[in-house]
C-alpha cells in the first residue's frame, strides 16, 4: 500500500507535472483565471489520465512501438469524446461546464506524457495510480493559481465577493492584468521558486 | 513477440482493428444518446427563452410545464415581418441557417417567442452571432410596446472562462433588462459599451451596458449579433406598434 500512496503523494510535491517535469503548462494558464473551471478542469485531468493510464497499461504489450503515440492518442480522444457524450445525455449542467475544455483535456501534455513515460511500462493498478497523482498534481498547482488570480483579479473566490466594498470606496482595483494568462505564467514561476528553494535536490547542479 | 510487433502486417492490422473499434463505440454511443442529448437541448432552449423573458429561475422538472404554461405563440416571420406559420415550427429553426440565408440573399424565416408573464406579451428573440473562437447565441426579449428590453440571456461555445465566457453570467445578462432599443422612433440597438456605460452621457445610458474588461472582442461579438438579428426583426415590431 506504501508504494501506492506514494504514487499518489509524490506529483503533489517533488515530481509535479507542472512545476517539475514542465507539463501542462497551457491549459494552466487558460483556466486559472477563476477557481471554479480550475477545479473543474482538474478533476477531468484527474479523471482521464487515471482511466487512460489504466487502458493503455491492459493494453502495453500488444502496442506496436512504432505507432504507439497514435494509439495513445485515439485512446484518449475516445475515452474523452466518450464522457462528454454520456454527460451531455445525463448531467447536462456538468456538461456545459466542460464543453470548453473537452479540446484542453485531449491535448493536455500531462496525459500524454504519463502514458508515454509511464503506463506503457508500468502495471495497470500503478499506472491507475500515477494518473491520479498526477491529476491531483497538476489540479494542485491550477487552483493555487486561480486561487491568486482570481482573488486580485475578480476580488472574489469560488465567485463569491471577497474585497469588502470599502476597499472600493476607498480607491482599491482590481488588478486587470491578473486575469490575462501572462500574469498565470509569473505565477507558477514564483511556485517553482518557492518549491526549489525549499527542495534543494530538485536544483540542476552547476 | 518483439519480432512480431516490428512486422509491417502486424501493424496494420493492429490499426486497423482499433479504429474500428473505437468507431464503433463513439457511433453507438452518439446514436443510443441522441434522446436524451436532444431532450436536455430543448429543455435547455426553454428555460432560457423563460428566462429572457422575466420568468425567476425555474427547478428542472418542470420547464417543460412552464414553457408551454407561458409560450403560448410561436410564430415564424417572413422578412417582413408577416407571420407565415403557428404550428410550433419555430421552435425547431436554425437560428444560423436562417441568418446565413439572409446573407446570402436567399428567402428566410425568423423564429419568435411570445411569452405571457404578468399580462403582458414578451416577444422573446433568438440570438446567433460570434464571439473570439467560436459561435455565441442568446435570447433577448422585448415587452410588449416593442422598445424595451425585459431580459436576455447568452452562452458560448468556447470563449475564455473569466474573459469572453463572462456573458454567460447573471452579473453581464441582468444589465439588459430596462434597456431601450429605440431612440426618438430609431432603432439604435443596446450598445454593449467597453469601458462601461458611466463614460457616455447620462441620457444615453438606457441604450447601453457595461462590456467585459478582457473581453473586449466578445463583447463586441454580442453587440454585433444584437444590433444585427433585432434589426431584422424591425419590420415585426413596427408593425406591433401600429396596431
Amino acid at each position: 500500500m506504501g508504494k501506492f500512496s506514494k504514487l499518489i503523494t509524490e506529483p503533489l510535491r517533488k515530481t509535479n507535472p507542472i512545476t517539475v517535469l514542465v507539463l501542462g503548462v497551457c491549459s494552466c494558464l487558460a483556466v486559472t483565471a477563476k477557481m471554479k473551471p480550475a477545479v473543474v478542469m482538474a478533476i477531468s485531468v484527474t479523471v482521464v489520465t487515471a482511466f487512460s493510464n489504466l487502458i493503455i497499461s491492459l493494453l502495453r504489450n500488444g502496442i506496436p512501438a512504432r505507432i504507439r503515440i497514435i494509439v495513445q492518442l485515439v485512446v484518449v480522444a475516445a475515452l474523452v469524446i466518450l464522457v462528454d457524450q454520456f454527460l451531455k445525455a445525463f448531467v447536462y449542467d456538468v456538461s456545459k461546464q466542460l464543453s470548453v475544455f473537452v479540446g484542453l483535456i485531449i491535448t493536455n501534455c500531462i496525459v500524454m506524457g504519463r502514458l508515454e513515460a509511464y503506463a506503457m511500462s508500468h502495471k495497470p493498478i500503478e499506472s491507475f495510480f500515477d494518473g491520479i497523482g498526477n491529476g491531483l498534481g497538476y489540479g494542485l498547482i491550477l487552483v493555487i493559481v486561480a486561487f491568486f488570480r482570481e482573488l486580485l483579479g475578480s476580488g472574489s473566490l469560488w465567485g463569491f465577493p471577497i474585497v469588502p466594498k470599502a476597499f472600493y470606496a476607498a480607491g482599491y482595483l482590481n488588478n486587470s492584468l491578473m486575469i490575462l494568462p501572462p500574469m498565470a505564467l509569473i505565477i507558477v514561476g514564483i511556485v517553482i521558486w518557492i518549491q526549489r528553494s525549499r527542495h534543494p535536490e530538485l536544483q540542476e547542479k552547476k | 513477440m518483439k519480432q512480431e510487433r516490428m512486422n509491417n502486417g502486424y501493424i496494420f492490422r493492429y490499426a486497423a482493428i482499433l479504429v474500428v473499434i473505437v468507431a464503433a463505440l463513439l457511433s453507438l454511443a452518439a446514436v443510443v444518446l441522441a434522446p436524451y442529448q436532444q431532450r436536455n437541448k430543448d429543455n435547455e432552449k426553454r428555460k432560457n427563452i423563460l428566462r429572457a423573458a422575466g420568468l425567476a429561475d425555474l427547478g428542472d422538472n418542470n420547464v417543460q410545464q412552464l414553457f408551454d404554461k407561458h409560450c403560448t405563440r410561436m410564430l415564424l416571420l417572413d422578412a417582413k415581418g408577416n407571420v407565415v406559420d403557428e404550428t410550433g415550427k419555430a421552435f425547431e429553426t436554425d437560428m444560423k441557417a436562417e441568418l446565413y440565408n439572409k446573407g446570402q440573399g436567399l428567402p428566410y424565416h425568423l423564429p419568435l417567442f411570445i411569452v405571457e408573464h404578468n399580462g403582458h406579451s414578451i416577444s422573446v428573440v433568438p440570438l446567433q452571432g460570434n464571439g473570439l473562437w467560436g459561435a455565441i447565441w442568446g435570447y433577448i426579449a422585448i415587452a410588449d410596446d416593442g422598445k424595451t428590453v425585459t431580459g436576455a440571456t447568452f452562452d458560448h461555445a468556447s470563449e475564455t472562462p473569466g474573459l469572453g465566457g463572462e456573458i454567460a453570467t447573471d452579473e453581464f445578462q441582468r444589465q439588459f433588462a430596462g434597456k431601450h432599443i429605440m431612440k426618438d422612433n430609431a432603432f439604435v440597438s443596446v450598445t454593449v459599451q467597453k469601458g462601461g456605460i458611466t463614460s457616455l452621457p447620462e441620457t444615453d445610458r438606457q441604450y447601453a451596458v457595461d462590456a467585459i474588461s478582457g473581453g473586449s472582442i466578445t463583447s463586441k461579438g454580442v453587440d454585433d449579433m444584437i444590433r444585427n438579428v433585432l434589426g431584422c426583426y424591425l419590420p415585426y415590431f413596427q408593425q406591433q406598434r401600429k396596431e
